[in-house]
């Protein structure tokens, strides 16, 4: 059976426009880098799905940024406060990489400070649409930042395996020039474990559950 | 009897769920495989979820050679929800099945319609299989009951009710579609009143057993729902939240018949339909009504 367990909140921050809520980790287990979770949203029917952000001791962080009631109902929990937690859901990115570069754009970063310290902290390339949305590059070490209108396409390097997150547009951008990069979708999701069909994206022409087949997926 | 609603979940990726009811109900399986709708394919909206998935599945042909045998393994009873755009693909499907429950789907928001009547679907496939055949129907059909009783005349086993309203979500921002196809099935507890009066009506003029389902997030609703005319109970969109919630609406289901005197729930079937004995109601009236 899926790990579904009722969790209290212990903490949430502000991340330039984002949110950092941590809850006490309870008996789940943090997963793989890049598998997420899906988060009871207050008083909505549905769950989000949410990265891992961070996996400090005895506690598991999602950076989510407030742009619908379901995020806005997350990032107004306060300590104490209690939700269901279901997870880790997905296919993470795969670790055995020599030469690792993160390239990632916005909320996209959500994935990146836990993926970094599961690499031994890798040069990575974040880009953003403002000065305050780039505050959250102080989450991801050893991090080259670029503000709109420079894109994160314009200053990657060659020879590197790179691990994406971030826009659909960046992350096309980023599979022409970079192949055999990995890449983390998103997509609406119902349920996270395969039962609603609500998140299919099309891969080699056949439209396929992005929560069971990813979210993680070869470019 | 608790079971899954159609669609609502996937014994193959989620065995531990299926297992935790007392009969598994397939996706939707048609003649040929289907691709399913383009996305975005669901929506929350404050009154419900909306889905448009347009009966994504892989070809009665592979579901009898790759998937039938592994839902087999899970050891639990195979309902299996059958699709199609004509009466005679109806019938074609059913032939080619053996021991399941047969469940045939007349009632999809997400496609469009057999041009046939659902009495002559459920005709067609009777004459093609002796299984047991339940009828899925719509909460928006002008009658009902009227329905219920023509598909009882033409053959069918029981009667599953009821499918997704189809209704439509508007980004706001851009005051168009959220869905890829438009309208979708509106599912959640705003369909739930909705399932009531269709599990009541049809329990007035069929003797057919009835599989409620419909907004049912807990124990409670379940019962109300049996009361209804409901012998067996599937649960739907609540599978999304929470994977573990048969067992929690079986747990809250005993406790709620036993908060009002009924030692076993399914005695409840149909005590909707009596009259009140004592007058009292266990409802508060709202208080800024007059008397």
């Amino acid at each position: 059976m899926f790990n579904r367990e009722r969790r209290r909140v212990v903490g949430s921050e502000q991340v330039g426009p984002y949110t950092l809520v941590r809850v006490d980790r309870g008996r789940l287990e943090p997963g793989i880098p890049g598998q997420f979770f899906m988060l009871e949203a207050p008083g909505r029917l549905l769950p989000r799905p949410m990265s891992l952000c961070l996996a400090p001791p005895g506690e598991l962080a999602f950076l989510l940024e407030p742009i619908g009631p379901g995020t806005r109902a997350l990032a107004e929990l306060e300590p104490g406060d209690e939700l269901c937690v279901l997870g880790p859901l997905g296919n993470g990115f795969r670790l055995d990489v020599e030469r690792p570069l993160l390239v990632g754009g916005g909320i996209g970063i959500a994935p990146f400070p836990y993926l970094s310290a599961a690499l031994g902290i890798p040069p990575a390339v974040l880009g953003f649409r403002s000065d305050r949305h780039a505050e959250a590059a102080a989450l991801v070490s050893n991090a080259e930042v670029v503000v709109e209108p420079t894109l994160v396409t314009e200053v990657l390097r060659p020879g590197h395996d790179v691990l994406a997150c971030g826009p659909e547009p960046m992350l096309e951008a980023v599979a022409a020039l970079a192949p055999s990069a990995q890449l983390a979708w998103e997509a609406p999701m119902a349920c996270g474990y395969g039962a609603c069909y609500g998140c299919v994206v099309e891969i080699d022409g056949r439209y396929k559950r992005l929560c069971v087949e990813g979210p993680v997926l070869a470019a | 009897m608790l079971l899954n609603a159609s669609g609502c979940l996937d014994a193959l990726t989620a065995p531990d769920v299926a297992r935790s009811l007392d009969a598994f109900v397939t996706k939707t399986v048609t003649p040929e495989a289907r691709e399913g709708n383009e996305p975005p394919r669901i929506a929350e909206t404050d009154q419900g979820m909306l889905n448009s998935i347009g009966l994504q599945n892989p070809g009665i042909k592979s579901f009898l050679k790759d998937v039938l045998p592994q839902l087999k393994q899970l050891g639990i009873p195979i309902w299996v929800s059958v699709g199609g755009f004509s009466a005679a693909e109806y019938a074609s499907t059913c032939a080619q099945l053996y021991d399941v429950t047969i469940e045939l789907n007349l009632s999809c928001p997400n496609v469009d319609e057999a041009p046939e009547s659902a009495a002559e679907i459920v005709a067609a496939s009777r004459a093609a299989t002796p299984l047991p055949i339940y009828a899925k129907l719509s909460p928006q059909l002008p009658d009902i009951a009227e329905v219920a009783r023509a598909v009882e005349a033409a053959g069918a086993d029981g009667l599953s009710l009821v499918n997704t309203l189809r209704c439509l979500a508007l980004d706001r921002r851009t005051l168009r579609p959220r869905l890829g196809r438009g309208t979708g099935g509106l599912s959640g507890p705003a369909l739930k009143p909705s399932a009531l009066a269709a599990v009541f009506a049809c329990w007035r003029v069929t003797s057919l057993p009835i599989v409620g389902m419909g907004g049912v997030w807990n124990g409670p609703d379940a019962l109300e729902l049996i009361a209804a005319g409901a012998s067996s109970v599937a649960l739907g969109t609540v599978l999304f939240s929470d994977p573990r919630a048969p067992v929690r609406v079986r747990r809250e289901l005993h406790s709620a018949a036993d908060a009002v005197g009924l030692s076993d729930p399914w005695t409840a079937v149909g005590i909707a339909h009596d009259p009140v004995l004592s007058g009292e109601t266990t409802e508060e009236m709202p208080a800024f009504l007059p008397n």
